[in-house]
């Protein structure tokens, strides 16, 4: 690459809105072990111990860690989007190779005025590549900007 | 009908109708589909008791099937434009769709028996979406689904470069590229070896085991039959057992052969690759005769299969990766299912697609991946022997055996180590990969469409990273290459082939 990797954190905001779906997600497992823990099948605590601390460990520890992981770069001719906690993974798309591209906003992520670039290849693996957790207005002038990389390429 | 008729009013969107005697090949193909009605009809009309009157209703549904399909093939228009191929049909709601000729990848043509005994075939245009039912047309005349496929491959023979739009001059009569004699079909169809004739016979019989005679599978009453032809079942000596089981073994192992011969003739007879104009046109089949054409530019990858045994005497298959998946379950194409390296490399040329050169040094992944699997394996065998010891209090030399199994598969490990091996060199990537069903990828890079480094957190122990490229139609992937490598090599090829655009590298050739 003819630029030094200046690797872009994602939006701050992003980790609130990680969190939020996490305790979303957390709810019904919280209410599964509540319900399993006043049928008293077992010794108590044998539920609610272990979901509390994977409900406390997915909004307060994993969302920051992620968050940290995850980091992007728009070149001049490529996109590359670099995540993974647990599972590391760096992926390049030519600007070239996009077929389309999608700027996606969910109900909380609406609510920080993040949204999610998605950019599609032709190829079987990596057939979609999200980026989330941008500001909106950067998404879309992403979009523009391969949008524009794309028309002169084919020009 | 009281539904305006937009379609009738307007004579540009008039358009031309499909063949007549599509009707008669779609009623008697849509023959199984109406047995159901058939029955329910006889049971609703009460004609159960008046015997005389199924045939009437048989006849009357017979007829409501031909009517309707009468009234959607007068419904159904298709329509060959400047810049599209439409088709209009449906009988209450109308669809019609618009294929640009800048999208459609394939014009395929294919005749089922009694199509092909009609004169008439079925084309389908492939729009390379991958996924959702791509357009047909059935049925049309031999002479316009010619005349069809020549208009398409001009038409996008017009995007590309203008001076080519007259193609619609025949082609001369060269030698195919590739072309399987009777020969060669007894060959392959003697490594296509298989049983699945009784796969499918057991379903049979269990599907229809009411009209069996007895319980079929209840050996007691083979036995039973035994005896009543005069055998003495307890006088049967070791000898007759043994040459019993042989002749079993040998009907079986003549049965899968003769199966793989019959399916191979009826697939691959007549098989003949031609390289044409816009690219390769492939025609085979013995009942359902096929004809593909395939343009050059949209093949992404070849692929170089062959299996350990049909190795021993040179012979491959090559296939196509390309932008257009030929059909649900089989996503390459084929373009010789049965030959030498040495002619397999001519085809591969006209896709300009070139092998390795001979000096190339594949890399292996380390050992240690292919291993991980018997890792795992040996800590649930592990997990297995203690609980043995516990619960069934067990001595470790009854239950010390599980920990042997894992050893069994060690050679295929081996194998699979040994016939692992990825290569980049200045154009194209390649990727040679299983033991049994040997596969050997080879892709131009400008093929390439994405490229990943994955680690997974096993995989981070070792510092060992996989790198997956993305291929329209396909993947290829690097196993357990080192970080920095991978990183590296993925930079590189991207660099090489991020300055050319996706519809430049599909619409050359």
């Amino acid at each position: 690459m003819d630029e030094p990797d200046q690797l872009k954190p994602l939006d701050p905001a992003y980790v609130t809105v990680m969190r939020i779906s996490a305790a979303l997600m957390a709810v019904p497992l919280l209410i599964g072990a509540i319900i399993l823990e006043t049928a008293q099948f077992t010794a108590s605590g044998l539920f609610i111990i272990p979901a509390a601390f994977l409900a406390v460990w997915a909004v307060f520890r994993v969302p920051s860690r992620r968050f940290a992981r995850w980091h992007y770069t728009l070149g001049t001719d490529r996109l590359r989007i670099v995540r993974g906690y647990l599972f590391f993974s760096d992926t390049v798309v030519p600007l070239g190779r996009i077929q389309h591209i999608d700027v996606h906003q969910g109900p909380i992520m609406r609510r920080y005025d993040l949204a999610t670039l998605t950019v599609h290849t032709a190829g079987n693996h990596n057939s979609s590549v999200s980026l989330p957790g941008l500001r909106h207005a950067d998404a879309v002038e992403m979009r523009e900007a391969i949008r524009e990389y794309i028309k002169a390429a084919q020009a | 009908m009281n539904e305006p008729l937009p379609a009738e009013d307007n004579p540009v969107a008039e358009g031309q109708r499909l063949h007549p005697l599509g009707l008669i090949v779609g009623l008697i193909t849509g023959l199984p589909q109406l047995i159901f009605p058939m029955v329910a009809a006889v049971f609703g009309t009460g004609s159960r008791d008046r015997p005389e009157l199924i045939p009437l209703v048989i006849l009357a549904v017979l007829l409501i099937s031909v009517f309707f399909r009468w009234l959607a093939w007068l419904r159904t228009h298709y329509h060959v434009g400047d810049d599209d191929i439409r088709i209009e049909r449906g009988i209450l709601s109308r669809s019609a769709r618009s294929l640009p000729y800048d999208r459609i990848q394939d014009v395929s043509v294919e005749q089922k028996l009694l199509a092909r005994l009609l004169g008439i075939g079925e084309v389908k245009f492939e729009t390379g979406g991958g996924e959702g039912e791509d357009a047909k047309l059935s049925y049309v005349s031999l002479d316009e689904a010619e005349r069809l496929r020549e208009t398409v491959r001009a038409r996008k023979a017009g995007v590309a470069t203008p001076e080519a739009s007259a193609g619609a001059v025949p082609e001369p009569d060269l030698p195919p590229v590739f072309a399987m004699d009777t020969r060669r079909l007894v060959i392959l169809g003697f490594y296509s070896f298989s049983l699945v004739i009784f796969a499918i016979l057991g379903g049979l019989a269990q599907q229809f085991d009411f009209l069996l005679p007895f319980d079929w599978w209840d050996f007691k009453n083979w036995i039973g039959i035994a005896e009543d032809n005069g055998v003495d079942i307890t006088h049967i000596d070791r000898s007759v057992q043994i040459g019993g089981a042989i002749i079993a073994l040998l009907a079986l192992t003549a049965i899968g052969f003769a199966t793989g011969i019959v399916r191979t003739f009826l697939k691959e007879y007549g098989f003949r690759l031609d390289r044409t104009a816009k690219g390769f046109r492939r025609r085979r089949g013995l009942t359902t005769l096929t004809d593909v054409v395939m343009p050059v530019a949209r093949v992404q990858a070849a692929q170089i299969e062959t299996g350990p045994i049909r190795k021993l005497s040179g012979w491959h298959a090559l296939k196509f990766v390309s932008l257009a998946q030929e059909s649900k379950d089989e996503s390459h194409h084929m373009v010789a299912p049965l030959a030498q390296m040495d002619e397999i490399a001519p085809i591969m040329a006209e896709a300009g697609i070139a092998l390795p050169s001979t000096e190339a040094q594949f890399r292996r992944a380390p050992l240690l991946w292919w291993g991980q699997g018997l890792v795992y394996l040996w800590i649930a065998m592990a997990i297995g022997t203690a609980a043995t010891i516990i619960f069934a209090d067990a001595p470790f030399s009854k239950a010390g055996w599980m920990l042997l199994i894992p050893l069994a598969f060690v050679p295929l490990v081996w194998l699979e180590w040994r016939n692992y091996g990825d290569l980049v060199d200045e154009n194209q990537i390649y990727l040679r990969e299983n033991w049994w069903n040997q596969q050997f990828s080879i892709a131009p890079q400008v093929k390439v469409q994405s490229a990943e480094v994955s680690q997974g957190p096993l995989a981070r122990l070792f510092g060992l990273a996989t790198l997956h490229f993305g291929i329209a139609g396909g993947s290829l992937r690097f196993a357990a290459l080192p970080l920095e490598d991978a990183l590296a090599v993925r930079d590189r090829i991207m660099d090489a082939v991020a300055p050319f655009d996706f519809s430049e590298i599909n619409r050359r050739g």
